[in-house]
């Protein structure tokens, strides 16, 4: 427990993912808290990359986690102006009212 | 060691317990400055293990700018006082179980995957971008950044660009009724429409703008 290793960080990842997971499935009223919770899986993703560049030696991990920083910035900000547009379109974000394409 | 290991579980804590509120929160707001802290905590630890530059580029890249995008967006929309509750209608109900089944199965196969790991003794043979430990960080990060992966780099910088033109175009809209500085107007005009010299008769005084 004192010895703090890769796994331990593969566990944080691990336990920061499956939220994320749980925050898209039971979240039915705001689509803007799905986001955070993809923002969180990313996150995640990160911390695991992380942990195992330092711990392996090879930087290779942390570059790779600068690209999925830049996707995610990019991923967010495309995603909360779909949902500004959408919102002055239809003037609601709820998830169970967002059903024009019949899903 | 002692020392890591304190550092490591306040920080792992705070980040899972905000995780967890970030979603379970009723209001929006206090969701986004959950996941503020959230990104904080993950960015200590990246510091603590020695991974500072990605710990400093965390904290500007997301709480300077994905967070507070998130929170003006947030406000501008007034969807705060949505209450984002988990169990309120039976009708919604169903979808818990599942999501809670799926999410434990992830989770523990995740876990198994991290329990029969190993390392396997050639991979320290064949990583080709060791750390350099007599730079730093950052220092280390920017040699493999701009050469090894410097089509990597060009390209996640155009990914950025797409992903702005992208948002101005989504969010853009043609406003009536504002006016504007039409400069091919300013620049053609000529003495003639502009300016007119009139006889002023004495005691009548100039009519304009008739």
């Amino acid at each position: 427990m004192i010895d703090i290793g890769l796994g331990h960080y593969l566990t944080l990842g691990a336990v920061i993912f499956s939220i994320g997971v749980i925050g898209i499935f039971l979240n039915r009223k705001n689509i803007i808290v799905i986001l955070m919770s993809i923002e969180l899986i990313l996150l995640a993703v990160n911390v695991n990359l992380v942990a195992f560049s330092i711990y392996l030696g090879d930087l290779a991990g942390q570059v790779f986690t600068l690209f999925i920083l830049t996707v995610a910035a990019a991923e967010a900000a495309i995603g909360l102006a779909i949902i500004v547009v959408y919102f002055r379109n239809s003037g609601t974000i709820r998830v169970e009212e967002i059903d024009k394409l019949k899903g | 060691m002692i020392a890591h290991a304190i550092f490591f579980y306040t920080f792992s804590i705070i980040a899972v317990v905000s995780a967890i509120m970030v979603t379970a929160s009723k209001n929006t707001v206090h969701s986004v400055f959950f996941l503020i802290l959230d990104f904080i905590s993950i960015s200590c630890l990246f510091i603590m293990i020695g991974a500072e530059f990605l710990g400093m580029i965390m904290l500007i890249v997301y709480v300077g700018a994905v967070a507070v995008l998130f929170l003006f967006v947030v406000m501008m929309l007034n969807v705060a006082q949505q209450k984002n509750q988990w169990f309120a209608g039976q009708a919604t109900s169903k979808h818990i179980p599942v999501g809670l089944i799926i999410s434990t199965l992830i989770f523990f196969e995740i876990i198994i995957v991290i329990g029969g790991w190993k390392y396997k003794p050639e991979i320290f043979d064949i990583n080709n971008s060791l750390a350099n430990i007599s730079v730093s960080n950052t220092h280390a990060l920017g040699q493999i950044l701009y050469t090894d992966y410097i089509h990597v780099f060009q390209i996640s910088g155009m990914i950025l660009l797409v992903a702005m033109v992208g948002a101005i175009v989504l969010t853009f809209r043609q406003r009536s009724g504002l006016k504007r500085q039409s400069y091919i107007k300013q620049i053609s005009r000529e003495r003639t429409e502009g300016v007119e010299v009139l006889e002023v008769q004495s005691n009548k005084g100039v009519k304009i703008d008739d």
